[in-house]
């Protein structure tokens, strides 16, 4: 079973899918980025899904609930770079993704999460 | 083109969803038809291996006139489905899913025919035709 | 009449076999008139006469082959393909086969014989059909150029425009069918990604009404958009659209309509960080801040 890295840059975990991914190793990224966010106190993680050819409603469970987990454990998710035809695919699955946040691609991911934080920090102090 | 696989492991499906990917482009269909084609016969050849402990799917390139079509054939013999109006109800699952695998994949096909019976396995037939 | 009928079949086949082989010439000579006049100009006579003559050797070549027709179908239907994307009507093409049964009898009749009369029943059925056959394989190839240029158009109708960085729009113009909209909407989304642009408008001005597959699609435009990370603005819905979308019970939920592509423009500026102040009536200053 292949195992997806997770990279570290600054306090972001940096996931990028590049394989056609098996159901366990969905279910052992969904475990290893849980555990990954407590080890290092990240605030944010971004999936990088552009090499990704399809997502299932396995796939699409699997980064809700990622989402889920990191905002329980303080941090916030951004899904990066889904395919228009992906797109196109999951909302006719019926699959919305809630409470997933989503950017066109890595850079505007980062900034997202930085924007996230900044209005965090500006409604904490006021 | 014609042919058939098993679906046995988690391994086998991923291999569906390439054969699927590979025949869909054989028969030109647009990149977002081989998306939904490919999803949908993701998620039946998980159903066959979640509910039925396995099965095999057949992937065909069928003829109508000018069109061409993908044809999918998932058959299993698993339990079967009791209520098949209730199975194809989005949300409706009894695996602990999302209950979006047989609702969701006839939305990304032309045509959807399910054919199952306590006891009986189960007949999936998609077809998704070219534009 | 008795005479005639008393005659074996395959005697009558022979003495048409024959008379093609005998009068090749002049039976062909005929034909190629008939074909000719038919075509009306359109074809330049030598080619005409080469496609012909391959036909001709094809279907003397099937009487021999023990009535294999394959080749000679083969012959056919490109001949078909090629009428039809040239702009022969299916009367015109018909009439190149059918037209040999024409050239054909003059031989008969001098012929006399009741061999060759009973032979010419059997010589008009495979012509008829074989004449089917080329009408059958216009039809498909009629189909095939209306299928290509609909595609073609739909390649032509879907512009997608930059308005400023990071917002484009796409300006729909004229009756939007459910194909249509499939192909623009997924342009769209491709080039949100190419472009890296957060903001789209959709305007439909230019469209006089929309049916339920239609609003639809804009609908799951706008969510697979979001999927992606990006924010679509809905403009120009006229009175009588916005009716059909409410009535049909069509829900737009949170998605952002404007009036116009002017209102949607000002939307999508202002929400990708850009200010601006009216001064002086009709100038506007257009600052953009960092950050």
């Amino acid at each position: 079973m292949d195992r997806v890295p997770i990279l570290k840059l600054g306090d972001i975990l940096i996931v990028s899918i590049q394989i056609d991914l098996q159901d366990q190793s969905v279910l052992a990224l969904q475990e290893d980025l849980s555990e990954q966010v407590v080890a290092t106190g990240a605030r944010g993680v971004i999936i990088d899904i552009s090499a990704v050819e399809i997502v299932d409603s396995f796939i699409g469970r699997m980064l809700a609930t990622i989402a889920g987990i990191s905002r329980m454990l303080d941090a916030e998710t951004v899904v990066v770079g889904m395919r228009p035809a992906v797109a196109i695919t999951l909302v006719e699955l019926g699959l919305s993704l809630g409470g997933v946040r989503t950017a066109l691609n890595l850079e505007k991911g980062v900034a997202l999460l930085n924007h996230i934080e900044s209005v965090q920090i500006a409604s904490a102090t006021r | 083109m014609a042919g058939e696989l098993p679906v046995n492991s988690n391994s086998d499906v991923v291999l569906v969803r390439q054969h699927v990917r590979t025949a869909a482009i054989e028969m030109g269909l647009s990149l977002v038809d081989q998306t939904k084609v490919v999803t949908a016969a993701s998620e039946l050849a998980r159903n066959a291996l979640v509910y039925a402990g396995g099965g095999q799917v057949r992937i065909e390139i069928v003829q109508k006139g000018v069109r061409r079509g993908l044809r999918l054939t998932f058959s299993d013999d698993g339990p079967g489905i009791p209520d098949i109006q209730q199975a194809l109800t989005d949300g409706w699952t009894t695996g602990g899913g999302l209950g979006l695998g047989l609702s969701g994949s006839r939305r990304l096909v032309d045509e959807f025919d399910l054919r199952s019976a306590p006891g009986e396995g189960t007949l999936i037939t998609v077809t998704k035709w070219g534009r | 009449m008795g005479v005639i009928l008393s005659i074996p079949a395959d005697a009558g086949r022979r003495r048409i076999e024959e008379l093609l082989q005998e009068n090749e010439d002049r039976v062909f000579k005929r034909w190629l008139e008939i074909a000719g006049s038919a075509s009306g100009g359109q074809v330049d006579r030598s080619s005409l006469a080469s496609q012909l003559r391959e036909l001709y050797q094809a279907l003397r070549q099937s009487f021999g082959d023990s009535g294999d027709l394959s080749d000679l179908r083969g012959l056919l239907a490109e001949l078909s393909r090629t009428r039809a994307r040239q702009g022969f009507t299916s009367t015109e093409t018909a009439i190149v086969v059918f037209g040999l049964k024409e050239a054909l009898y003059e031989s008969v009749e001098d012929d006399a014989s009741p061999e060759a009369l009973r032979g010419f029943i059997w010589f008009s059925r495979v012509i008829d059909d074989l004449g089917l056959f080329t009408v059958e394989s216009y039809a498909t190839a009629r189909e095939k150029v209306i299928l290509d240029q609909a595609e073609q158009l739909l390649e032509l109708s879907t512009p997608v425009v930059k308005l400023w960085d990071g917002i484009v729009a796409v300006p729909l113009v004229g009756t939007l069918d459910s194909a249509r909209t499939q192909v623009v909407m997924e342009k769209l989304l491709q080039i949100l990604v190419d472009t890296g642009s957060e903001h789209a408008v959709i305007d439909i001005t230019g469209v006089p009404a929309v049916d339920t597959q239609v609003a639809q699609h804009l609908l799951k435009t706008v969510v697979a958009a979001r999927l992606m990370g990006a924010e679509c603005v809905i403009s120009g819905i006229r009175p009588q659209i916005a009716h059909t979308i409410v009535t049909l019970g069509i829900e737009f939920g949170d998605i952002v309509t404007k009036a116009t592509l002017a209102d949607a423009l000002a939307h999508t500026l202002r929400a990708s960080g850009v200010e601006f102040t009216k001064s002086r009536g009709s100038r506007i200053a257009v600052r953009t801040v960092e950050d």
